[in-house]
């Protein structure tokens, strides 16, 4: 089940974890040593791993890596969007590290607080100590324990009872690290805490220039009873980058959670999204939309947890794959015995515009209650060739009828989007994808 | 003059020889009316005539406006002029139906070296076309076709027929699921559109929908050869007789 670790991945952990923020606290050097020692002992996953089955990691598993944790400089001045909401808070990760002088959080309102990972160590050690590691248990997953071995910086955003954050937080993730010889990884960990009654929304953006980084990260989440997260991710990293992110929620009662990747970028991209509706009455609404062509990978693996009476979920994914490119997507819903009236349902549709394009679809419905409201579907296809016919028997060329339909469908996932400002911005993204691609 | 000319027109589906034969003149500002029982070809002559995949045409030639139809592309016989009312026009969910409406418009523009629309003016002369067509409802600010009752289906068509002005209408089995009140409105709409520079091909299995939409010409297709032509009073025979007087005769 474990592939050599000679790949430098964990390469001098225990010299370099003392040098680590917080290092010489107890909980947090143990969390380091949990994580490498787990990592230690599993490797990579192989795709002998059931979840691994369809997503190959031996190519990244074979790179030799340049010691931790992607602390090389920006090769290019690195290209940062503004934010999408005019003057909003924008926190700036180059190569995996923070950077101040990008960055803009301005100053957090009463009620708020957003850092650094690193500061937030110094500063609220135990909101970190009674969280982290937590909603992420360690478990047999070993890139959440490689993320935790190197635990260092990421962000860390708590809201205080009731307070809501209005304007989007956007995180940038810029990387541009490596050479042929050595690859640099980095494993942001991020930590969100929403006491009662709050809510924020949450924007990410994965860019960067090609030098074959390995981004791994891992977010957790807790949202108390009542509060509520919208969680919104362009995953746009160069073509040749690695991007596994991980990301744990737990829910407690009539908390919500609202998610969207757009996958469009890297060689090979994994979105791990758990979420446990653990409070009656909570509820998941996950999402996304994944491109691929060339030979991208592009893994969406979902875990829905119904593990509270009278709890909702929602997922709707669309995909559009050409060339030889590969789509995944591996959902499963689980309803435990004691949560009745739950109500779970999940969509994933693949297009598929070349022959040698690919979907693996494994939706997995685990069913321990009796009373439940419960769906799963899955199809793949062509366009809708009575569709194209239609389009072009109106004067539309073929190129353009095509792209008509690709957004229209596209725009079925990117439509649950709530954030009216997100919707816009992502289906202009969508559309320059099939653009890029000449059609 | 003539805008179509079909000569000795074989085609098949699934290499299945469905066409056998037509012939057809239709000059400028005619309404040919084709009548037919099932399975005689009618669909297959529409979809032909439109330049639809896996519509193979085998033999025979087809000459619009002087130059051969069947070497263009589906989109390229729209922007010469040539229309296909569907029989069942197609939901297309996801894409707004003034979105498409836009698209095709300027489509067609931009092939006749015409001015591209912007929204504004795109709205302005939809706005013109609705209002001529006595289509008032939210048909347009839906997705194309999607969720349209059958006469609202073909209005679309007609609609989208007074935005594009072809010069040759081909009208497949309009008349196909409408009640007598939703056919004569879309007969009005059809009617309004008569013009000195426009052609129509009307394909039709009943007799009724030339009751509304009067042709000068009739012309009957059985497995798929045109077997008696005649003027509108072929229409009124064929109603009273049925086609197989007529077909047996021709045989």
């Amino acid at each position: 089940m474990t592939t050599s670790n000679d790949n430098g991945l964990l390469a001098d952990h225990t010299a370099l974890a003392a040098g680590l923020p917080g290092a010489g606290a107890g909980w947090i050097d143990a969390l380091r040593a949990d994580g490498a020692k787990r990592f230690a002992g599993l490797g990579l996953p192989t795709r002998k791993v059931e979840e691994w089955k369809y997503t190959d990691l031996s190519a990244l598993a074979r790179s030799r890596f340049a010691p931790c944790c992607g602390a090389a400089p920006a090769h290019a001045k690195p290209e940062i969007p503004a934010p999408l909401v005019k003057d909003g808070p924008q926190a700036v990760f180059v190569n995996g590290r923070f950077d101040p002088e990008l960055s803009s959080l301005g100053g957090a309102p009463e009620g708020i607080t957003a850092l650094p990972l690193a500061e937030a160590i110094a500063q609220m050690p135990k909101l970190l100590e009674s969280y982290m590691g937590r909603v992420a248990e360690l478990g047999r997953k070993s890139l959440v324990a490689l993320n935790t071995a190197w635990l260092a910086d990421g962000f860390v955003l708590h809201l205080a009872k009731d307070v809501r954050l209005t304007r989007p937080l956007e995180l940038v993730f810029w990387g541009d690290s490596g050479s042929d010889g050595e690859r640099s990884a980095w494993h942001p960990r991020h930590l969100i805490v929403l006491d009662p009654g709050a809510s924020a929304t949450l924007l990410e953006r994965h860019i960067g220039r090609t030098g074959g980084h390995f981004a791994n990260s891992v977010t957790e989440i807790a949202a108390a009873t009542g509060a509520s997260l919208r969680h919104y991710r362009l995953q746009d990293e160069p073509g040749d980058a690695v991007h596994i992110a991980t990301t744990e929620v737990a829910l407690s009662a009539g908390a919500s959670y609202e998610s969207f990747v757009l996958s469009k970028g890297a060689v090979l991209a994994r979105n791990q999204i758990a979420v446990t509706l653990q409070g009656e009455g909570a509820s998941a609404s996950v999402n996304g939309a994944y491109m691929g062509r060339g030979s991208q990978i592009t893994d969406t693996t979902t875990l829905i947890d119904h593990a509270a009476p009278g709890c909702t979920s929602s997922q709707t994914y669309k995909g559009v794959l050409d060339d030889r490119s590969r789509g995944v997507f591996q959902g499963r819903i689980v309803v435990r015995k004691d949560a009745q009236k739950s109500d779970g349902h999940q969509s994933n549709k693949a297009i598929l515009l070349s022959d040698r394009a690919e979907i693996d679809a494994k939706p997995e419905l685990e069913i321990y209650a009796d009373d439940v409201k419960c769906s799963h579907g899955a199809t793949a296809g062509e366009l809708d060739d009575n569709a194209l016919f239609y389009l072009r028997a109106r004067g539309i060329p073929e190129h353009e009828a095509r792209g008509l339909l690709i957004d229209a469908f596209i725009d079925g996932a990117i439509g649950t989007i709530t954030h009216e400002t997100v919707r816009d911005a992502f289906r202009d993204h969508a559309e320059a994808w099939r653009q890029e691609g000449g059609t | 003059m003539s805008i179509l000319s079909i000569k000795n027109l074989h085609a098949e589906v699934d290499g299945k020889e469905i066409l056998k034969g037509i012939d057809l003149e239709i000059g400028a500002g005619e309404i040919h009316a084709i009548m037919g029982p099932n399975g005689s070809g009618k669909s297959t002559l529409s979809y032909t005539l439109a330049g639809r995949e896996g519509y193979t045409v085998t033999k025979g030639e087809v000459v619009y406006q002087g130059k051969n139809l069947l070497e263009m592309l589906p989109e390229e016989r729209a922007q010469a002029g040539v229309f296909l009312a569907f029989q069942y026009p197609v939901e297309i969910p996801g894409v707004p139906t003034v979105t498409f409406l836009k698209q095709a418009m300027n489509s067609v523009r931009k092939a006749r070296g015409e001015k591209q629309l912007d929204a504004f003016e795109f709205k302005k002369l939809m706005d013109a076309r609705l209002k001529e067509l006595n289509i008032v409802n939210d048909m347009v600010r839906r997705a194309l076709n999607t969720g349209f009752s059958g006469g609202e289906k073909k209005r679309m068509e007609v609609l989208q027929m007074a935005l594009l002005e072809p010069t040759l209408a081909i009208l497949d089995e309009t008349d196909s699921g409408l009640d007598i009140d939703a056919l004569k409105t879309v007969a009005d709409g059809v009617n309004a559109l008569r013009a000195a520079d426009r052609s129509m091909l009307v394909i039709t299995h009943y007799q009724r929908l030339l009751d509304y939409i009067v042709p000068d010409h009739v012309h009957v297709l059985f497995e798929g050869r045109i077997v008696r032509s005649g003027d509108k009073s072929l229409a009124l025979e064929l109603e009273e007789k049925g086609y197989t007087d007529i077909t047996g005769a021709a045989a």
